[in-house]
């Protein structure tokens, strides 16, 4: 604990976190966006303007909260100086020069009546080359962090498991947590200046017998309130990468065909079992099957929902066949395929990310996996070539192009920086980073649909490799992309739209989900 | 009074200095470097031969291998560019310049390139016409052999040049075809070249 951050600091952070909370509770009209700027000395808002899909800022806002001088100049050219250093922005043009640097933004500086809107990333990238305080932008949460505040942001996840029930709050970047029981809740105290963390913490979910709620406490407090059947909870922490992991494992009270009392859970089922087949609505509701695994720390190894991500789709065809097959149909009846013989045999929850044909952001793909909690992502595409010949099915998944990275922290002071510096933009970076700590498995995963696809579809060779794919960096599950064959080689433009290559397909995406789902179960890494 | 004569012959001087150094240095290099620029993209139908009296260096440029599942590199003379953003712009130019059997480009046919910014930081930013989105055959093995003839051909053939960020129309684009994250510059990548 650094006691020199604290004190004076709860009452305004509390109120930054309770912000929604607080506007929306108040009988007035929705509240306009706005970007919360957290300091020491306290916060402040600044609006935010909606245009194009952009959140743009005012430059007169910025100019009276950060002390900047704007002048307009001729020739559409704007500056923004701070102590000597200079912006120049253009009107038209998504690139600045900061102190003859280029740096680029997502789009233009905007004219809204007499005031120029910039987008907010002007902020980290540019903004923060040129401030003396570190700026961090959080985009999703729409805040703000000046100087070296220690504001971790908290992801919350609860897993029902049976009896028991599992907790998993991330803390990002690391931040040390106690956990102690209240009466009827129990709370988490972070060493932190304020934590940035959705409201609420959890999303709304069926009620649970052993926990009601999660909500914010005060600046740095979590609290959990329990249920009726709670009977006690075992709380491990870890780091993975950046963050700090907490798990608390929720037990339950005996009822009366549950275990004695006290008596922990019995281990998971051994390796190879299967799960039933469907899931009958007349099966008597005790006792649920315990499966606390033994091990802590890691996400619960079971796999309960798939994300199919048939690619492309709308106007964009993506690859077309001289012959006439679009990549956006064969991956969408192959996804269609998938679903079907996953959902009746397996009995899992298998979600497409669009099941008819339209455009579907990249974004919104990963989104619905993220929001849906799915267990496994698999995105679904057809290859293109410049070379007619090349063919076979390749799978990917993600790579992090770590060299830019590092060369954009190692630079010394002129550098943009981004891994643990703050200043260009970095809850981007994080966001596009929530793969990474999935890598291992989506590498396995990858390794079992590769044998079980050798025998029965043409392969590339590599078969397996790996690639910065937007779609799957920021998948927060084990996620692949499957490239079928190459719509531009003639031969397998006509094998890919058949019947027996498409089960074939189906098939062997089946046998490596069991496959996967049954050594997670085990316990072990796939 | 002499003195003052003195001054403004003195600026006289001065200014028809600078007059001259702009109608027989600057402004030809400008005008030989629009003219170029002007024609990158041009259907032509082999590698334009670099002009008998110019400068060259050697230049590592990037193409499709026979397998169409990696790139291959050749060495080709290239333009000499004054600085590294006329030397950067040299290199597109030769990279994206419409080529001939048995060479096959990954960048489509028809692409111009508008412009070249570099960082100071050495991340170089290369501003493509939308037709390396829209003449695109797509697919993720295409997509890489695209980006990465791109970031190979500068980040290989100039040390100063760490990443590569490319640019469609002046903007940031998160893919050319869905598929490779477009939105930071990507640094050299030797895995897709055989």
């Amino acid at each position: 604990m650094h006691p020199r951050k604290i004190p004076f600091f709860p009452a305004a952070v509390a109120s930054v976190l309770a912000l929604a909370a607080v506007l929306s509770s108040q009988t007035v009209p929705a509240p306009a966006p706005a970007l919360t700027l957290l300091a020491r000395e306290g916060r402040r808002a600044l609006p935010l303007t909606i245009a194009a899909n952009q959140e743009m800022v005012g430059l007169d806002d910025l100019a009276t909260a950060f002390q900047l001088a704007v002048r307009e100049e001729s020739l559409g050219a704007i500056t923004v100086s701070y102590k000597g250093k200079t912006i120049v922005l253009t009107s038209d043009q998504p690139l600045v020069s900061v102190s003859g640097r280029l740096v680029s933004l997502p789009a233009a500086p905007a004219r809204s009546g007499p005031r120029w809107l910039v987008p907010v990333e002007f902020i980290s990238r540019a903004l923060a080359l040129i401030y003396d305080a570190r700026l961090d932008l959080r985009k999703p949460s729409r805040l703000l962090v000046i100087g070296d505040l220690r504001v971790p942001r908290i992801t919350v996840r609860y897993d029902p498991l049976g009896a028991t029930g599992r907790l998993t709050i991330d803390a990002t970047p690391r931040a040390l947590a106690n956990v102690t029981q209240e009466t009827d809740h129990l709370t988490i105290k972070f060493d932190a200046d304020a934590l940035d963390v959705p409201n609420p913490p959890l999303p709304a979910q069926e009620p649970q017998s052993l926990l009601r709620a999660v909500r914010v406490l005060d600046a740095t407090t979590l609290a959990i309130d329990l249920g009726p059947r709670f009977a006690g909870f075992k709380a491990t922490s870890q780091p993975v990468d950046t963050t700090s992991r907490l798990v608390i494992d929720l037990l339950a009270a005996q009822t009366d065909t549950g275990s004695p009392p006290g008596t922990p859970p019995p281990a998971a089922s051994p390796p190879g079992t299967p799960p039933p087949a469907t899931s009958a609505t007349a099966t008597p509701p005790s006792p649920p099957p315990p499966e606390l695994p033994s091990f802590f720390g890691q996400a619960a190894p079971a796999i309960h929902t798939i994300a199919i991500d048939p690619g492309h789709g709308g106007d964009d065809a993506g690859v077309k066949a001289t012959a006439g097959a679009s990549e956006k149909d064969v991956t969408l009846a192959i996804a269609r395929r998938v679903k079907g013989v996953i959902e009746a045999r397996l009995g899992l929850r298998v979600l497409l990310t669009r099941d008819d044909d339209r455009n579907v952001a990249i974004n919104e793909r990963t989104a619905i996996a993220n929001n849906n909690k799915a267990d496994l992502f698999i995105s679904l595409h057809a290859n293109g070539s410049m070379r007619r010949s090349t063919s076979g099915a390749s799978i990917f998944y993600a790579a992090f192009d770590r060299d830019a990275a590092q060369n954009a922290t190692s630079g010394g002071a002129d550098r943009v920086p981004t891994f643990g510096g703050g200043a260009r933009d970095i809850e981007l970076v994080l966001w596009d980073l929530a793969q990474t700590r999935h890598l291992d498995r989506s590498a396995a995963f990858a390794e079992l649909l590769e044998r079980q696809l050798r025998d029965r579809v043409p392969l590339a060779t590599p078969a397996v490799d790996r690639a910065a794919l937007r779609v799957l960096e920021s998948a927060n599950m084990p996620a692949v992309l499957i490239e079928v064959g190459y719509l531009t080689n003639p031969e397998q433009a006509t094998l890919l739209t058949t019947d027996g290559f498409q089960n074939a397909l189906v098939q062997s995406l089946f046998d490596a989900v069991v496959k996967f789902r049954d050594t997670l179960a085990a316990g072990g890494t796939p | 009074m002499n003195a003052g004569r003195k001054l403004a012959i003195g600026v006289a001087a001065v200014a028809g200095a600078v007059l001259v150094f702009v109608m027989f240095v600057w402004l030809p290099r400008w005008t030989t470097r629009a003219t170029t620029a002007g024609t990158v993209g041009a259907a032509a139908p082999a590698p334009a031969p670099p002009a008998a009296s110019g400068r060259k260096i050697k230049a590592r440029l990037f193409y499709v291998a026979d397998s169409g599942m990696k790139l291959t590199s050749v060495e080709r003379d290239v333009a000499y560019g004054e600085g590294a953003v006329a030397q950067a712009r040299e290199i597109i130019s030769a990279q994206i310049a419409p080529v001939v059997e048995p060479l096959v480009s990954a960048v489509p046919p028809g692409t111009a390139l508008r412009a070249v910014f570099i960082s100071e930081g050495g991340e170089a930013f290369v501003d493509l016409s939308r037709d390396v989105v829209s003449s695109h055959s797509g697919g993720t093995l295409g997509e890489l052999l695209t980006v990465y003839t791109l970031v190979n051909a500068l980040t290989e053939n100039l040390p100063a040049i760490t990443a590569v960020q490319v640019l469609v129309d002046g903007k940031e684009v998160e893919t050319l075809s869905g598929h490779i994250d477009l939105r930071r510059p990507l640094a050299k990548n030797l895995t897709w070249v055989q």
